[in-house]
C-alpha cells in the first residue's frame, strides 16, 4: 500500500527548524524559572519575614521610657524572637500566633498561705507605681539581650497579701486555653506553664512583675498582660501571662525542671561553670552583637543576689 | 525531559537558591534577631534535606524505572557536603569565635556536637571519592561499599539534630520516620533479591 504521508503534508507545513529549536528553549526556560520559583517558594514558606509589632498603649504612671541605644536590644528583636511554647516552638512563632491571646479582662489570682488572699484585675495592678528597670536577660539557649522593662517589684503585691509565716515558696501559673494555644503534645511540655521561687527571692527588690517594655504596655508574646522578672536567673523561670500566684510551703514544679529535671534545676541561676548538654553556658550570643561575649554569674547581679545561696552548693543546686 | 545536561543544570541552579536566599538576606539584615543561630540551623536543615534527597535517588529508581535519575546523585550528595561545611563553618568561625580548644570542648560536653561532627567528618572521604577517576580508582564494589558511610551519616545527622532542640521532637522524628524509610527500603530491596536468587551451590566454572 502506497503511503500518501509524505505527499499529503506541504513541505511549508512542516514545523522549521528554527522554530522547533525555539519551542525546546522555551520549554526550557519554563522549566528552569519554574523549578527555581517554586525552591524559592518553599524556602520562603518555611521562613516568613517576621511581621512588624501593633502599636501598643504608652503606660501612663511611668516616670522615665528608654529610648533605643546601643547597650538596650533593639524593639524589634525584643519582640520578634521570643520562647513562648503556649504559641509555638521556635523563636519567630510567638509574634505572629500570639495575636490570639486575648489580654482583656485579666485577673492575678493571689492565694495560697496568705492573710488576705485577693484577686486582681490587671488594671489594677497597673495603677501600682510603675518604675523602668533595663535588666539583662539571659536565655538558657545561650542568647541574652537587654530589656528595658516597666514593672514594680513582686514584692508590692506580695506584701499586700501578707505571707504566713509557714509560707517558703511562690509558685506562679500562665494562662492556658487549649483553643488558642497548642496542645501540650505539640509543644513537648505541659500545659499550664508553672513556675516557682523561694520566697526570699521573690521579696528580692530586683524581682519584678513587668507591665510593659520600652515604656509600652507588654506585647502577647513577651507574656502580656503581666510576667515575673528574675534577671539573674535563666528566662524561663520569668513566667509569662500570669493568673495564678500561689504562696506554698514546699518547693513548687515547675515546668522545664519537670520535663528534663537533669537539664533544668529548680533555682537555674545563670552559671557559666555549670555546662548544660546542649548549650555552653561559658559564653553567650547577646542578641544584635557579632560573635560571643562571656556569660557573667548570676548574670552579673552577683553582688546583688549572691548572698541569698551562702553555703549552698550550687552546682548540686543549679 | 531526557536532556542530562540541561537536567543537571536545573539540580544545580535549584541547589543553589537557599544559598542564595540566605545570603541575600544575611546582606540586606533580614535573617531576624539571632543571624548567626538563624545561618547555623538553616545550613543544618539543608544538609539533612539533601543526605534524604540522595538516599531517596536509589529508591525513586527502582520503583519508578527511571535508572537515569542515578545521573544527578553524585551533585545532590556533594550539595549535602558543601550545605554541611557551611554549616560547621559558621559555628566554627561565629558561635566558636575561631577557637579550636572551645570546639573540642564543645564535642567533649555536648553529645549532639559529638554526633554532628562525627557525620560530618564521615562525609570527608564520600565527597573526596566522588570522581569518576575515584569510582575508577577504588572499583565499583568497594567504591559503592565505601558510600555506604552515607548511612552513617544521615543516621547522625538525625540524632545530632534530635539532640539539640527542648522538646519539640516533631520536626527531627520526622526526619527519621523518612530516613528510616529509606534504610528500610534498603532492608526490603535485598530480602527480596537474596529469595529471588536461587541458591545455587558455588561450583567452579572449570
Amino acid at each position: 500500500m502506497q503511503t500518501k504521508q509524505s505527499g499529503s503534508i506541504k513541505s511549508s507545513e512542516i514545523t522549521p527548524e528554527q522554530t522547533y529549536l525555539n519551542r525546546r528553549n522555551f520549554i526550557k526556560a519554563a522549566v528552569l524559572a519554574g523549578t527555581t520559583f517554586a525552591t524559592a517558594g518553599v524556602y520562603r514558606w518555611l521562613n516568613e519575614p517576621p511581621l512588624a509589632v501593633a502599636e501598643l498603649d504608652k503606660i501612663e504612671n511611668l516616670k522615665t521610657a528608654a529610648e533605643p541605644n546601643n547597650e538596650i536590644t533593639a524593639y524589634e528583636k525584643i519582640t520578634g524572637y521570643n520562647n513562648f511554647y503556649e504559641f509555638g516552638t521556635d523563636k519567630y512563632s510567638p509574634a505572629r500566633r500570639a495575636a490570639k491571646l486575648e489580654t482583656r479582662p485579666w485577673m492575678i489570682e493571689v492565694a495560697g498561705l496568705v492573710q488576705k488572699p485577693k484577686t486582681f484585675g490587671i488594671e489594677e495592678l497597673l495603677k501600682f507605681e510603675q518604675e523602668e528597670r533595663i535588666y539583662r536577660f539571659r536565655c538558657v539557649e545561650g542568647w541574652s539581650m537587654v530589656i528595658p522593662w516597666a514593672g514594680f517589684p513582686l514584692k508590692k503585691l506580695l506584701d499586700s497579701v501578707e505571707p504566713l509565716g509557714k509560707a517558703k515558696y511562690v509558685a506562679f501559673e500562665t494562662a492556658y486555653n487549649p483553643k488558642t494555644m497548642l496542645s501540650s503534645f505539640s509543644a513537648g511540655i505541659d500545659f499550664p506553664y508553672v513556675e516557682g521561687l523561694r520566697l526570699d527571692e521573690a521579696l528580692h527588690p530586683l524581682t519584678i512583675l513587668a507591665t510593659g517594655l520600652y515604656g509600652k504596655l507588654l506585647p502577647n508574646q513577651n507574656g502580656a498582660p503581666i510576667r515575673l522578672v528574675v534577671p539573674w536567673k535563666y528566662g524561663f523561670k520569668s513566667i509569662k501571662s500570669v493568673v495564678k500566684i500561689n504562696l506554698v510551703e514546699n518547693e513548687p514544679p515547675a515546668t522545664w525542671n519537670l520535663s528534663a529535671p537533669k537539664e533544668y534545676g529548680f533555682y537555674s541561676n545563670v552559671n557559666p561553670a555549670v555546662q548544660h548538654p546542649r548549650w555552653s553556658q561559658a559564653r553567650e550570643q547577646r542578641i544584635g552583637e557579632f560573635g560571643t561575649r562571656e556569660t557573667l554569674p548570676f548574670n552579673g547581679y552577683a553582688d546583688e543576689v549572691a548572698h541569698l545561696y551562702e553555703g549552698m552548693d550550687l552546682k548540686k543546686y543549679f | 525531559m531526557q536532556d542530562v545536561k540541561f537536567n543537571k543544570f536545573v539540580v544545580f541552579v535549584n541547589s543553589l537558591i537557599p544559598l542564595t536566599l540566605l545570603a541575600w538576606d544575611a546582606v540586606w539584615r533580614q535573617l531576624g534577631a539571632n543571624p548567626t543561630e538563624f545561618a547555623i540551623r538553616t545550613t543544618g536543615f539543608l544538609t539533612l534535606i539533601f543526605l534524604l534527597i540522595t538516599l531517596s535517588i536509589t529508591p525513586l529508581r527502582k520503583l519508578t524505572g527511571r535508572n537515569d535519575l542515578i545521573k544527578y546523585r553524585r551533585m545532590l550528595g556533594l550539595f549535602a557536603f558543601f550545605y554541611g561545611a557551611l554549616h560547621l563553618s559558621i559555628y566554627f568561625a561565629i558561635d566558636r569565635n575561631l577557637s579550636f580548644t572551645s570546639a573540642a570542648g564543645d564535642i567533649v560536653q555536648r553529645p549532639f556536637i559529638a554526633f554532628g561532627m562525627t557525620a560530618f567528618f564521615l562525609m570527608i572521604p564520600l565527597a573526596v571519592t566522588s570522581t569518576n577517576g575515584m569510582i575508577k580508582r577504588l572499583g565499583g564494589k568497594r567504591w559503592q561499599q565505601l558510600h555506604k558511610l552515607t548511612y552513617l551519616c544521615a543516621i547522625g545527622g538525625v540524632i545530632h539534630y534530635y539532640l539539640i532542640v527542648k522538646s519539640d521532637v516533631l520536626m527531627p522524628l520526622a526526619f527519621a520516620a523518612v530516613l528510616a524509610t529509606l534504610l528500610g527500603y534498603r532492608v526490603y530491596a535485598a530480602n527480596q533479591k537474596a529469595a529471588q536468587t536461587p541458591v545455587v551451590p558455588k561450583q567452579s566454572k572449570f
